[in-house]
């Protein structure tokens, strides 16, 4: 009895949670324009979503930012991660809490305070601003993502490389980067979904004509409710489960992995942007 | 050249953040030696591994290989190879890779290739294994795949960081024995670094104690077992009792309220010493046969003899005896003069 | 150093992005400019103690502790079942906090909009069962739902993670010494769980304060919360001076708040050793 109420009201919490997206996919789906009756199935707000040439542009813009910002911030932040894994005391510090400053700063300080810079150093607000604010705060994640792999690396696994002959560079392309390779690639796709993810930062870091996804929902959200919304959310709800799913399967491989290897190291768990506030309590605690 | 000398360590001291951890050391390595660098952790013996094998830079001194002076040669450029003491393989590589990571950097022809890492799984006896992946291998085959991933090199000096630590007490003997025949066989110098003592004693040809960043005493394994320069070097290599003395003349020592005859000399008179017996050179008698008198306090079974503490002049003396004493007996000790080794008293740090 | 080089291009990069840009705000916020250059003052910060903007400010922080003890209360409870045997897949039923989380949150909002508008579907659905419509949009009490709803699982998961990790042989021994289960879960349960708590309230009180889309979206009005004022200040009305006091004194705030937890906590962990 006990355990059904328990599972009644985690149930009821998932109504909560759930019940809006079902609403609007269902939506999405619905011929009458009015939301209060099912006018009978149709395509056509997808048709229509396809054909709207500025939801189609945002998409683009928010694909090429997407992939760019996490492709730079993954190679920034992979060789950050290794940096801050060789570096040690003070050093160490200053880096990391560098990197919980854009992770721990509300969003809303982040995109004014690139805003106000960008504007000192009279860059034309666009794509360019766009893709430096996005690699801006999607390389901690990367870091976030890489450190835990480099801490797994036996310690001489470098030094091993270089005592068979390997040169730095070779050592590093064919040892240490195919053993640190899933955090890396992590990292990339994290990066990429927070990239697409992004409204706030975005909104203050745009110029007039470029527009992501998540701003052009926003301006059509503010002059009401639009069919063609409930089809693009969607489109983005599956897509982002999609990649939730790759990214959660990988993760899985790899601690099965990891405990094969008797490795009890906290790999980054993708439970969502915040969590990555959440690694590191103690460094909370110091703030 | 009638030593052989093929490393060199001249003054060599490294300091890390201001705390040393090499003090002027100086140590040769002959050609085809199995030389063991002994002592607890923090003496400096893994420092003295990675100068060797390039991954460290001496703060002065220098290191000779065959001559030249190498300090500032990297890892890469030195014809030392190392194995690991968790052994660093390479996970994303099977066992064949792991073995022809060095191979494939010298650009060898796939068919040499084949050729050297099968002979090395030969040796190795994991001939079967190519294809298998790294992680799936038990501690002791993969500290075989990382013995034949550095052999499979030809390197002139195998450096070797306490690479049976990880392994169990059974596979860790085997292993020793298993080093040492490799060694013989390939005819190539083994620098071992170890902080047991037994490992030493029974694999070296040589072994150099350190302590503090400084070598104690280098010598043969019978050398420093039987005529330890200090009471550190016999406190650490098996038991030993090491009680404080008075040197009366040449080979006359006072200990324990009483004078004994010994073989040891050169001391000055009345000079303070360390008294180093061995358990198993200390022989119980009847009290009255023995100038030093005492009674059993504990006695222990461990197999081979019977471990006993007695108490005598104030002091608990280890003896190792094939005869049981009870608990509460009074038994005289006898030790012969040859088996009364005297130190030179040294402050430790 | 040279194995730390690595490292540079990133320092570079978060020195002119991250650091340059706060000191910007530091700076905006201390200076006005006057025809004849810049000159040094308090003036925003006053404004920003004006009773209007006092106002704003203080509606701000109620709605975000208000929507941070809806979370807790309602979230504490799911995270406890969760941690107990109630579900046998468990990990199943944590994806399913956590998916939510992953979708655009401006979907999820927009989503509420369709729900709670006149016509919408929870006021079809309340007439189908004979109830009054109920009609809250452009509300704080739908901007209260907004932030519930968008915030919810960093409430839970947090709470979660530290009570599953929770040593059952804690409880049992807690059993042992004659606890009952509400003795257990006020002196056992609750105090190990205060890590999961603090850091979800941080991450509900912290973007609940700060958002700006979830109020403009279903809180309908101009200057409702600090985030809105902020925004206005930077694309509306240009006083950067003003938005960078306001924003300062909102990180303020924040750190005002985390301070206060971390106070807590190490209080309650305190108390918890007897």
């Amino acid at each position: 009895m006990v355990r059904f109420l328990q599972r009644t009201y985690v149930y009821l919490i998932f109504a909560f949670l759930y019940a809006p997206i079902a609403v609007l996919i269902s939506l999405s789906f619905n011929a009458a324009r009015s939301r209060g009756s099912w006018g009978g199935f149709t395509l056509q707000w997808y048709v229509e979503l396809f054909q709207d040439r500025v939801i189609m542009n945002s998409l683009y813009t928010t694909l090429f930012i997407g992939i760019t910002s996490a492709l730079v911030a993954t190679i920034i932040g992979t060789a950050a991660a290794i940096g801050i894994h060789n570096s040690r005391g003070w050093q160490k510090k200053l880096v990391m809490n560098l990197t919980y400053i854009p992770v721990l700063n509300p969003e809303i300080v982040t995109g004014i305070s690139l805003m106000i810079l960008f504007v000192f150093a009279k860059l034309q607000f666009g794509y360019l601003t766009l893709l430096l604010a996005h690699i801006t705060f999607n390389i901690p994640y990367v870091i976030l993502s890489v450190l835990p792999k480099l801490r797994q690396l036996d310690k001489n696994l470098y030094e091993a490389a270089l005592d068979l002959g390997a040169e730095p560079w070779y050592a590093f392309l064919k040892v240490i980067l195919p053993e640190i390779m899933p955090g890396v690639i992590t990292g990339l796709l994290l990066a990429f979904t927070l990239s697409i993810d992004d409204f706030v930062v975005s909104f203050f870091t745009t110029g007039s004509g470029v527009a992501t996804l998540s701003i052009t929902v926003y301006s059509m959200a503010r002059r009401g409710i639009n069919p063609k919304l409930n089809a693009l959310s969607t489109i983005m709800f599956v897509a982002v489960l999609l990649l939730l799913i790759i990214v959660n399967v990988r993760q899985a491989q790899d601690e099965k992995k990891a405990r094969r290897q008797n490795d009890k190291e906290n790999t980054l768990s993708l439970v969502g942007r915040a969590s990555a506030a959440d690694i590191d309590p103690e460094w909370m605690q110091q703030q | 050249m009638t030593d052989q000398q093929l490393v060199h360590l001249v003054g060599v001291s490294k300091i890390y953040d201001g705390t040393p951890a090499l003090k002027e050391i100086d140590l040769y390595i002959r050609r085809n030696e199995f030389l063991t660098l002994l002592g607890p952790s923090g003496c400096g013996k893994t420092t003295t591994l990675r100068l060797i094998g390039g991954f460290e830079q001496p703060t002065t001194g220098k290191i000779l290989f065959d001559g030249r002076d190498i300090s500032s040669i990297p890892p890469y450029k030195r014809r030392v190879n190392t194995v690991f003491q968790r052994y660093a393989l390479f996970s994303h590589m099977n066992v064949f890779e792991n073995i022809a990571f060095g191979l494939r950097i010298k650009k060898m022809d796939e068919k040499t290739i084949r050729a050297k890492v099968g002979k090395m799984l030969d040796l190795v006896n994991l001939t079967g294994f190519e294809t298998r992946s790294v992680d799936s291998l038990s501690g002791g085959q993969q500290q075989r795949v990382a013995i034949a991933r550095a052999l499979v090199n030809e390197p002139e000096v195998l450096l070797l960081d306490e690479p049976l630590a990880a392994l169990d007490l059974k596979l860790r003997r085997e292993m020793q024995h298993e080093l040492k025949n490799m060694q013989k066989q390939l005819g190539i110098t083994f620098v071992f670094v170890t902080h047991d003592q037994e490992e030493a004693l029974s694999m070296s040809d040589t072994i150099a104690v350190m302590k503090d960043g400084e070598i104690q005493q280098i010598g043969t394994p019978e050398d420093i077992y039987n005529e330890p320069r200090n009471a550190f070097v016999a406190g650490f290599i098996g038991e030993s009792n090491i009680v404080d003395g008075v040197m009366h003349e040449d080979k006359v020592v006072e200990f324990a309220g009483q004078v004994f005859d010994c073989v040891d000399g050169g001391f000055g008179k009345m000079e303070p010493v360390d008294v180093v017996i061995r358990p198993e050179d200390v022989k119980l008698v009847q009290p009255e046969e023995a100038k030093l008198q005492g009674v059993v306090k504990s006695v222990t079974f461990i197999g081979v003899h019977y471990e006993m503490i007695v108490q005598a002049a104030g002091i608990d003396w280890l003896v190792h005896s094939t005869l049981m004493e009870p608990v509460g007996a009074k038994v005289g000790m006898l030790v012969a003069p040859m088996d009364i080794h005297i130190m030179k008293k040294v402050s430790f740090g | 150093m040279n194995r730390t080089r690595p490292m540079l291009p990133y320092m570079v990069w978060m020195t002119i992005f991250i650091v340059v840009p706060l000191f910007l705000i530091v700076y905006y916020a201390f200076t006005s400019t006057e025809f004849n250059g810049v000159a040094l003052t308090l003036d925003n910060f006053r404004r920003v103690f004006q009773p209007v903007y006092m106002k704003v400010l203080w509606r701000s922080v109620k709605l975000a502790v208000v929507s941070t003890a809806v979370c807790l209360f309602v979230g504490y409870p799911a995270a406890l079942i969760m941690a107990g045997n109630a579900f046998s897949r468990k990990n199943t039923v944590i994806m399913l906090f956590v998916i939510p989380m992953w979708m655009n949150f401006l979907l999820r909002t927009y989503a509420w909009l369709t729900l709670l508008e006149r016509s919408g579907f929870v006021n079809q659905f309340l007439a189908r069962i004979g109830l009054p419509s109920l009609n809250i949009l452009y509300t704080d009490s739908a901007v209260v739902l907004g932030m519930v709803y968008n915030f919810l699982p960093f409430m839970i998961l947090p709470i979660y993670s530290v009570l599953s990790k929770i040593d059952r042989g804690v409880l049992e021994a807690a059993a042992d010494l004659g606890a009952n289960k509400v003795v257990t879960f006020l002196r056992v349960i609750l105090p190990l769980s205060l890590p999961g708590v603090i850091s979800g309230i941080t991450m509900v009180f912290m973007p609940a304060l700060t958002t700006f889309v979830i109020s403009r979206l279903l809180g309908g009005g101009q200057y409702t919360l600090i985030g809105n004022l902020i925004e206005q200040q930077f694309l509306v009305v240009g006083d950067w001076g003003f938005g960078s006091a306001i924003s300062m004194v909102m990180i303020i705030l924040i750190l005002i708040s985390m301070a206060v937890m971390s106070f807590f906590e190490d209080g309650e962990e305190g108390r918890a050793l007897w």
